[in-house]
């Protein structure tokens, strides 16, 4: 049986818990393969709706994927009326270009890809993010309505720094105890003094200042 | 030994009297029986064991017998990617190596890290904290570059003096047969390299590429 567009699942769980916010984010490339943004207050039981529902039952949760979106900045050219010194001493109001920018917060991610194994159909992408990406990163963990979902999710607290509320065991699963950095994060870079011709770099910038 | 001692020492064997030296039949014979250690780390291992098996046939250079126990073994082939949180364990396992031992880096990764040398999680290169003997490039090396430098091994060996200044590490007892354990750091390994292996001081009788 194929899968219902994204929309009518948009307009299936809006009806069935009130109070849960669904945004639809649209796929522009060829595979179109929209995904369902979650709040976070009703996640679970959004989750647990498109588990259980009778026409959907995506039983199983292939994959939880860390994404990480840095902070961005935009500018824009916007036209300003000024007052402008000729060169004769006179002022006068001009119009004049002037660029603004704006600091667009980053956030991070956790994509869930959902199959079902009875109705043989999917995927359906659904969505969490954090508020931000440095002290705010937590989302609902989906761990309770997939079991799978555990150490992928781990991995992606492990890796991104996302922390799953309500997960089991939410240690790191690949790096050691101790560890500070998030790697998969854009802007990680490694210790210098682990490549000796970055190190060497490092060095010979100190002694120019 | 001198020349006109290798000299005579050849004009005896061709009238049928057999001499040697004891440094010469004592390297002859660690050289024909080097343990190496059972040990893999990655894709490289399988083409060690691929070497030890019948086609490519390790025996017959003495070293068929691959010791589950670091104890009995002479050898340690570090046999693909060194992952940060598996670099304590190797070092710890060469440490526990009887002198005199031997260390074969084989493989991109083991030298240096290869393709995940830009990788949060893998160590550039295991001789940051044990001295290579022999270093062999190849994602994998086949089984013959392994015997290429197993025979290596056995020339180094076959040429090492029992005594005088240039004798190895393990008859010089000034020099360490153990090395530091790095540790699980913030944000990486701590060290990140043993100085005393690793950099390629002249005159370092650690660092056994010259």
């Amino acid at each position: 049986m194929a899968l219902p567009a994204i929309e009518e699942i948009k307009a299936k769980i809006e009806a069935a818990i009130p109070g849960a916010s669904v945004t639809v984010i649209q796929n522009g490339s060829p595979s179109a393969q929209h995904s369902l943004l979650l709040d976070h207050a009703h996640a679970p039981a959004v989750a647990k709706f498109l588990r259980d529902h009778a026409e959907l039952r995506l039983d199983y949760c292939t994959l939880v994927t860390g994404v990480d979106w840095p902070d961005t900045e935009t500018s824009e050219k916007i036209k300003v009326k000024k007052l402008v010194k000729a060169a004769d001493g006179t002022e006068s109001e001009q119009e004049v270009d002037e660029v603004r920018k704006t600091k667009v917060p980053g956030y991070l991610e956790a994509v869930y890809h959902l199959f079902s194994m009875e109705k043989k159909h999917g995927p359906v992408v659904i969505r969490l993010r954090t508020a931000n990406r440095t002290d705010d990163t937590h989302v609902p963990s989906l761990t309770p309505i997939w079991r799978g979902a555990e150490f992928q999710e781990r991995e992606a607290f492990d890796l991104y720094g996302i922390v799953f509320d309500g997960h089991p065991d939410l240690r790191r699963i690949l790096m050691w105890e101790g560890f500070k950095d998030f790697p998969m994060r854009k802007d990680y870079v490694p210790p210098p003094d682990e490549i000796p011709d970055v190190a060497a770099q490092a060095a010979g910038q100190e002694s120019h200042a | 030994m001198p020349d006109d001692l290798k000299d005579l020492k050849i004009e005896l064997s061709k009238n049928g009297i057999f001499t040697t030296t004891l440094e010469e039949i004592y390297n002859w014979g660690r050289k024909n029986s080097v343990w190496p250690l059972t040990f893999g780390l990655a894709c490289c291992a399988i083409e060690m064991i691929a070497t030890t098996m019948a086609r490519y046939d390790l025996a017959r250079f003495g070293a068929e017998v691959f010791r589950p126990s670091p104890r009995q073994a002479d050898l340690i082939i570090v046999s693909g990617t060194v992952t940060k949180k598996m670099a304590p364990q190797v070092v710890r396992l060469y440490n526990q190596m009887p002198e005199p031992k031997y260390v074969i880096a084989m493989g991109a990764c083991a030298i240096s890290g290869g393709p995940f040398r830009d990788g949060y999680n893998v160590l550039k290169g295991i001789d940051r904290y044990i001295p290579v003997d022999v270093h062999i490039p190849g994602c994998p090396p086949r089984p013959e570059a392994l015997i290429h430098a197993f025979m290596t091994l056995q020339k180094k060996i076959d040429e090492q003096a029992l005594a005088g200044s240039s004798r190895p590490r393990h008859l010089q007892k000034d020099l360490p047969s153990e090395f530091p354990v790095p540790e699980f750091g913030e944000h990486g390994l701590e060290p990140p390299q043993n100085d005393l292996v690793f950099h390629d001081a002249p005159g370092n009788p650690l660092k056994v590429i010259q």
